[in-house]
């Protein structure tokens, strides 16, 4: 008996038996030209387009950020605040944070997610991520999580915090997937995330904080 | 007034196209909550898409890029295959719905897994998975909060990407009250909250995740799916295991290939410029990742879809990327919505696509149910002729069940011998023009005998009255005495 | 459904034929037309077949009307009866030999002839080439009167608020509600009033209507409900089928609005006499 992978495979080439395949004529210009935008209107588009879905957004500079985040995390009353402490961003925020009182406890994700899965789910109100740039023409944060900032950090808190440097935010899809490479070799999962959690399934009202982030604040790092 | 609220418009088992399009006609809270919401749905569509150049080049391109797969597709199904082997997914191949569930099964055995926990899947709807597994005494709970809300009412999805459009707040209120216990209100808000929080404790819990896919790319290995609610996210990394199923039809070449499709459709399913989420899974958790699952399978599903294939002209029908577009514009499902098709696949691509899924046999009302009017073809953002499709399975319906080389299961499911010699008939009226006038002549003649009731005819109409002289006869009057 | 497949082999993948460019009319108005009456137009609305042909007979046209014309093949093509209807197409093709324009007063029909004959005759090389030529030189009337013969029309009636209809696939394929609306714009007089919906299908679709009386009836009514809410005071079509489809609802319905067809209408309003 032949495997169900060997029929469906005889069978579709026995239907194109005699054919030619179909010619790549992908149109470069087509997806990308009425997505270009000149490097100062980056910024405010992705904002616009952001803000259009509940996403926060904040202009910083790369030294001011993190008194900036503690200042919103005061705002937001949020309690505690999970980061990746092996990245930049991560070390950066918990030094300004060190030997102080009275600020929102910093948790690190250095740990296989089953041995804290309760805590992340039940009382993990917040998370710090930083993102591999942003698109402009779709208002979209560029996330690869790694194994130093894992992907459940931009999904299960109900309030995420991402960094974005304003230098990496492009105008496209196409000329990210370009730039970066991407189909030289893909992470596991790679995300493209475009404003918090959301849905419309009941009568197509918008209501925000489906599964995912209830709350996306977004700091851009002008200098950065 | 609980009743009243939850009356499903149609019997679920029907497959009878026209009992069940009588019973949802009807149905005037199912009538205004799908006109409502399809003119929402054409409005923000339009509003997403307001360039026509940009528009109609960008359907011609996706139109093209789909092509471009299935012109190759057995070839990029082993890319895809190999290069998902490489990144570490599993990968399975069935040919029919319960090929499919027996993978699932077995992997779900192999775990010992008690509760799965799905995304969005129109695939898993084919396959009817959630049946399955609970007569396998394992739980699977939908996580797309409209598919949530249809499984809670047992009721099956009127759409495909807002499975409970044909339901209004009021509606899923009383439901929620009634099935969760939840104090009754109509705030969506905190419809939504309630939702969210039942769900997420499943995310938790959930020994597997399920998901569909939306395109399946053969260049790098990796599977995209998009959506607005992060269920999908959840699905795919929160449980240990992640099973992807799909259709054979849904890959594509190359990654770069997903950007003009992204782009139609979801402008074209939701008039969004993108969804909140798009997930690109390219593989299981590594040894040094701290969270992911760590299985991921896919299954490729066949169901009758080589039969499309086999045929240039039907293998069109696989072009579609599942978008909607052709639902909300079409003037017949937004009066009979989605149930009233009995099929997965409702609407304009319900009716091409589950010929091939199903059989004629058993979708044999489908082909006929339009006007041909045109509205999904001209909105289709991969260009599927589909008004010619469905002229095309009018061919193939009305052929003789035991023609030789059948390109369709269930080929002649609608033969019907008087049908036939009526139109022998009409084509020899009309290819005589001595017999053509004959009867023009005593149709006019005899108007006054016009039977009042013409069958199906005169159910919505007069009947019509011939005129007193045809314009064979005024024509010739008039040009000879010039 | 314009694919011009007929010559790719029948397992060859297909791509979506070029965006079609604008089609080009002639410059010079032709001095002989054909009319092709089409069959619910001879028998349920013959005066507007012969309102067509005074149109065009004003324009300085001489108006040929081949006896032998019967239909066009639609019904049987859209049934699924392509035999049927190819040999019906097959019984118009030859009344029409000479190189004269072809004018057709009903959108659908027009786009029968133009846009699906090729598919009909595709196995039949020499045939075919006769349909390509023949669909070149067909013309929906509104068309032809508007980009062909150029039309400048004096409105002689008096102020009127008119619904316009147009069919689905004639408006898709050939752009007819544009024609249409532009011939109606002419008419200093003519108000003409948007009704609801107003790209939606009458739910006449040929054998639709009766195959699916029930889905049918539904678009029907609510076509006619939107038509009689429009304020306006007349309704025109030049689509035969949509207006069998809609005046035989609104009498059912026993009321009293009836559409028209667009040539008749034309004719009264730039002071035809009959």
């Amino acid at each position: 008996m032949m495997s169900a992978k060997a029929n469906i495979l005889a069978k579709l080439r026995k239907s194109l038996e005699g054919t030619q395949p179909i010619a790549d004529d992908y149109d470069v210009a087509l997806v990308t030209r009425p997505w270009s935008y000149p490097a100062e209107e980056r910024i405010p588009r992705l904002r616009q387009l952001m803000e259009a879905v509940h996403t926060e957004t904040h202009l910083t500079t790369t030294a001011d950020w993190p008194a900036l985040l503690e200042k919103l995390l005061a705002d937001k009353q949020l309690p505690s605040l999970l980061i990746a402490p092996a990245t930049a961003h991560g070390a950066q925020l918990a030094a300004h944070f060190a030997g102080r009182e009275g600020l929102p406890r910093l948790k690190a994700y250095d740990r296989p997610v089953e041995e804290w899965k309760a805590e992340l789910f039940d009382d993990t109100p917040a998370s710090l991520t930083g993102t591999l740039g942003a698109i402009a023409a779709t208002g979209s944060l560029i996330l690869w999580p790694t194994r130093e900032e894992p992907r459940l950090m931009s999904l299960v808190p109900p309030v995420h915090f991402a960094l974005l440097k304003a230098s990496e935010i492009h105008d496209n899809f196409l000329e990210v997937q370009q730039k970066q490479q991407w189909a030289a070799g893909m992470p596991t999962n790679a995300l493209l995330v475009s404003g918090p959690s959301k849905t419309a399934d009941i009568e197509q009202v918008l209501a925000y904080g489906a599964h995912g982030p209830k709350d996306l604040i977004v700091l851009i790092l002008e200098d950065a | 007034m609980n009743s009243q609220a939850r009356i499903p418009a149609v019997e679920l088992s029907s497959r009878d196209l026209k009992h069940n399009a009588h019973n949802a006609l009807g149905d005037a809270q199912l009538r205004s909550n799908m006109r409502k919401a399809m003119d929402s749905l054409m409005a923000k569509r339009l509003a997403a898409m307001p360039d026509e150049y940009e528009r109609e080049h960008l359907r011609e391109m996706g139109n093209h890029v789909r092509a471009r797969a299935l012109s190759r597709l057995p070839e990029l199904l082993e890319r895809l295959e190999a290069n998902l082997t490489r990144n570490g997914v599993k990968v399975h191949w069935a040919e029919t719905v319960d090929e499919a569930n027996a993978i699932v099964l077995q992997i779900a055995e192999a775990h010992r897994a008690k509760q799965v926990i799905k995304g969005k899947s129109m695939v898993s709807e084919e396959m009817e998975m959630n049946h399955f597994l609970e007569g396998h005494g394992i739980e699977a709970l939908e996580s797309d909060m409209g598919e949530y809300i249809i499984q809670l009412d047992h009721e099956k999805p009127t759409h495909i990407i807002m499975p409970a459009i044909h339901k209004n707040a009021r509606q899923v209120a009383h439901l929620f009250h009634d099935t969760l216990g939840e104090p009754y209100t109509e705030d969506v808000d905190q419809l939504i909250q309630t939702g969210r929080r039942v769900l997420r404790q499943k995310f938790f819990e959930a020994d597997i995740g399920v998901s569909g896919v939306n395109f399946a790319v053969a260049e790098t290995g990796t599977l995209l799916l998009v959506e607005n609610e992060g269920n999908g996210r959840m699905s795919t990394t929160v449980p240990p295991v992640h099973i992807a199923v799909t259709g054979i039809e849904k890959v594509v070449e190359n990654l770069r290939d997903v950007v003009p499709l992204l782009s139609l459709l979801t402008r074209s399913a939701l008039g969004q410029g993108i969804t909140t989420y798009v997930n690109l899974i390219s593989g299981p958790r590594q040894a040094d990742e701290l969270d992911g699952p760590q299985e991921v399978h896919l299954v490729l599903l066949d169901n009758g879809r080589s039969q499309a294939f086999a045929d240039g002209e039907l293998r069109q029908t696989l072009n579609c990327i599942r978008c909607g577009a052709c639902m909300n514009h079409c003037p017949v499902y937004t009066r009979i919505g989605g149930q009233a098709y009995g099929t997965v696949y409702p609407g304009p691509i319900g009716k091409i696509i589950s010929p091939h899924l199903m059989g004629l046999e058993n979708t044999p009302d489908h082909p006929s149910a339009s006007s041909l009017c045109g509205a999904c073809g001209e909105v289709c953002p991969v260009k599927i002729p589909i008004p010619s499709l469905l002229r095309r399975l009018r061919e193939e319906n009305i052929k003789k069940p035991d023609a030789p080389n059948p390109v369709m299961r269930g080929q002649g499911s609608k033969y019907s011998p008087r049908e036939r010699l009526l139109w022998k008939g009409w084509r020899l009226l009309n290819t005589s023009p001595w017999l053509y006038r004959t009867f023009g002549f005593f149709a006019t003649r005899l108007r006054g005998l016009t039977p009042g009731s013409l069958g199906p005819w005169t159910q919505n109409h007069s009947a019509p009255k011939p005129a007193a002289r045809s314009l064979h006869e005024l024509a010739r009057e008039h040009l000879e005495d010039k | 459904m314009s694919e011009p497949f007929y010559n790719a082999a029948p397992n060859a993948t297909r791509v979506a034929p070029p965006l079609p460019e604008p089609r080009q009319y002639p410059a010079q108005k032709p001095g002989n037309a054909y009319l092709f009456g089409t069959c619910v137009l001879d028998l349920f609305f013959p005066e507007a077949g012969l309102d067509a042909i005074r149109l065009l007979e004003r324009e300085g046209i001489k108006v040929h009307f081949p006896q032998e014309q019967s239909c066009c093949g639609q019904p049987a093509y859209t049934s699924g009866y392509t035999d049927e209807a190819r040999e019906v197409a097959r019984a118009q093709l030859a009344l029409f030999a000479e190189d004269w324009p072809l004018v057709v007063p009903s959108g659908s029909c027009a786009g029968m002839i133009r846009h699906h004959y090729a598919e009909l005759f595709k196995d039949e090389p020499a045939t075919l080439r006769q349909v390509q030529a023949l669909a070149a030189r067909t013309f929906e009337l509104a068309e032809f009167l508007l980009h062909v013969c150029k039309v400048e029309f004096k409105d002689q009636g008096s102020q009127q608020k008119v619904a316009l209809h147009t069919s689905c696939s004639a408006r898709r394929e050939m752009n007819t509600h544009l024609h249409g609306r532009a011939l109606l714009a002419q008419l200093e007089k003519i108000e003409r009033v948007e009704h609801d919906h107003e790209s939606e299908c009458c739910g006449f679709g040929g054998t639709f209507s009766v195959r699916m009386p029930d889905i049918s009836g539904a678009m029907v009514a609510d076509k006619t409900r939107a038509l009689q809410e429009s304020g306006a005071a007349e309704v025109v079509s030049a689509d035969c089928g949509c207006l069998l489809n809609i005046n035989g609802a609104l009498e059912k319905q026993h009321a009293p609005l009836r559409g028209q067809h667009l040539a008749s209408f034309l004719w009264k309003r730039t002071g035809g006499a009959r």
